[in-house]
């Protein structure tokens, strides 16, 4: 049964893959009910530092129980799980939040875009999308763009097996240089259904595309967050309607969330 | 055997053990962690007489052994708390306290009224909430306001009150003193300490209220001291909170002179810390050969 808890994960294995980009491994009993756009919270051995830390969920390995965190050395604490070695024990909490509603993928043309450190759901996404469809059709209509500083193309590799990934750098050093909404332009892309995690305005410029082209958007937000269940009400986004939980137009991301219909949330 | 039961202005408790409002919701959310049928008392978050948006985000931030928050109160106000939170808590057999927050006077008579004839044990009026304008802080902050408040409230309340006290003042002794002679059946305290904390590389305020309630492990100190001075200025019970992590902790504050304890931020760090607290008691008891809890209230003079 699905159910949020906290428990004790092993560290299988961890590399960095980018400039102060992490790629870890664990080993947890979580993985089994873990969704696309789900993530789980972190705690520091470091007990100065008390919050636990949300990373999305970048891959699951269910037959194997390990949940795979790609995530970026921002603080004290990511700076501690970047040194963690394989054997080590790491406590989490999860698994968290609802996920990207897959269905809204079905026998549509789908864009997954990710930028920064937001790329790392879109990879469990893309696999998800794809073993729904079981054919090679809709694995052909899913394109992946993905938006990053420079060349460091951390993941692209991985993406590539569930769609056509399409890179946008900042420095232009690889891809289209700009951002992920020059690289549609630029490549002229078309989709019916956008799935998207990333910063804050690259989530406002796939609204609004999305908002001038009538199509569906779907993008999963961060925010500061204490408990991760729902209790402190730190992490809210204001919603356009009265949120059915809090009476008032906000809505708690960690619970709520992380992932709204784009047009749903002022941001 | 051994006897976990308090008992606090006629009101018994299984156990010392409740959870600090605005920290556990009404429950709902940590029910999927924690028994709530094996904790003394769920407090709710405050609710006041109409819904309350709270704060812009940042809300919450993290500091050397704590947090600091300024949700601003948000809730979903008082009627759909009674018609939604109530129920959910009456399932189980734990006392059920409602925090109460208001603007005015008038806003907490009104949730207090409507209170009246619900199945509710007690009330705690949170007249120390930092992270609001006139969210009640001037109302907990000068002993005069702080009296008028308390003896409005107790006049139209049908259950036994407590006045959640602030930090935030010089004299803790004398805000405990006006609280018990306007006739409130207890308090409780410490609310949080009012913190600030800039981010030096955005060069801003890292909370998007500028200052915040300071919370968890790094406040303790202060809330024991506090809790000490307040129970021994007092006949009437202190339920006791501020950074409690664990058992060790709890029975701090017991010895130091609470007949009740909460745990607060450590619930969004441990959710399973209230459960480990009353087990932690029970071990404590064992360990000393107590038969009753409430037999080591304030023996630390």
């Amino acid at each position: 049964m699905e159910q949020k808890r906290k428990e004790t994960a092993v560290v299988y294995k961890q590399q960095e893959i980018a400039t102060d980009i992490y790629d870890m491994w664990i080993t947890t009993s979580l993985a089994a009910q873990a969704k696309p756009g789900q993530f789980i919270s972190v705690y520091t051995h470091d007990k100065s530092a008390l919050l636990p830390r949300p990373i999305s969920i970048c891959e699951a390995d269910r037959e194997n129980g390990r949940l795979r965190i790609v995530y970026r050395v921002a603080g004290k604490g990511t700076a501690e799980f970047s040194r963690y070695k394989a054997g080590r024990h790491i406590d989490i909490l999860g698994t968290l939040g609802n996920g990207f509603p897959l269905e809204k993928a079905k026998g549509k043309k789908v864009f997954l875009m990710g930028g920064g450190i937001g790329i790392p759901p879109m990879l469990e996404l893309a696999k998800a999308i794809a073993h729904n469809a079981g054919n090679e059709v809709q694995a052909a209509s899913v394109d992946i763009i993905v938006g990053y500083r420079d060349k460091e193309l951390f993941l692209s590799e991985d993406l590539s097996r569930y769609g056509k990934v399409h890179i946008a750098t900042e420095d232009g050093s690889a891809g289209t240089k700009g951002n992920v909404m020059d690289a549609i332009a630029s490549e002229g892309l078309e989709a019916d259904v956008i799935f998207a995690c990333g910063p804050m305005p690259m989530l406002r410029a796939i609204k609004k595309y999305a908002a001038e082209k009538g199509m569906e958007a779907y993008i999963s937000l961060e925010e500061r967050m204490a408990c991760g269940v729902g209790a402190c009400l730190g992490c809210v986004v204001k919603t356009r309607e009265v949120d059915h939980h809090s009476h008032v137009n906000n809505a708690r991301i960690c619970t709520d969330g992380p992932v709204y219909a784009a047009q749903n949330v002022e941001i | 055997m051994f006897n976990t039961q308090i008992t606090i202005a006629g009101v018994t408790f299984k156990n010392p053990v409740m959870t600090a409002s605005g920290t556990f919701g009404s429950g709902m959310e940590y029910s999927e962690f924690v028994d709530l049928n094996s904790l003394g008392a769920v407090v709710t978050k405050g609710v006041a007489n109409v819904p309350w948006e709270g704060n812009p985000t940042p809300r919450v931030q993290e500091t050397y052994g704590g947090m600091l928050n300024a949700i601003g109160l948000q809730n979903p106000g008082i009627d759909v708390f009674i018609e939604r939170d109530i129920p959910f808590l009456r399932q189980y057999d734990t006392r059920i306290i409602v925090n109460v927050c208001g603007r005015s006077a008038s806003d907490y008579v009104e949730v207090v009224e409507k209170l009246a004839d619900q199945p509710v044990d007690m009330l705690e009026i949170n007249v120390s909430c930092p992270n609001v304008k006139h969210g009640g802080i001037a109302f907990g902050q000068d002993p005069k306001c702080l009296f008028d408040i308390t003896k409005e409230i107790k006049a139209k309340a049908r259950q036994p009150i407590i006045m959640k006290l602030s930090p935030n003042v010089t004299d803790i002794a004398e805000m405990a003193k006006a609280a018990e002679a306007a006739g409130s059946d207890a308090i409780s305290l410490i609310n949080t300490i009012t913190g600030m904390k800039i981010d030096i590389h955005k060069r801003t305020f890292a909370l998007a209220n500028k200052t915040g309630g300071l919370s968890g492990p790094a406040i303790k100190p202060v809330a024991v001291r506090m809790v000490y001075q307040a129970a021994n200025a007092v006949k009437i019970p202190v339920i006791g909170m501020g950074g409690i992590a664990n058992a060790e902790d709890a029975i701090e504050f017991m010895l130091a002179g609470a007949t009740g304890i909460a745990v607060g931020a450590m619930n969004f760090v441990n959710p399973y810390t209230t459960a480990e607290v009353v087990k932690g008691i029970e071990t404590y008891m064992r360990q000393y050969h107590i038969e009753n809890i409430s037999d080591i209230i304030g023996t630390v003079k």
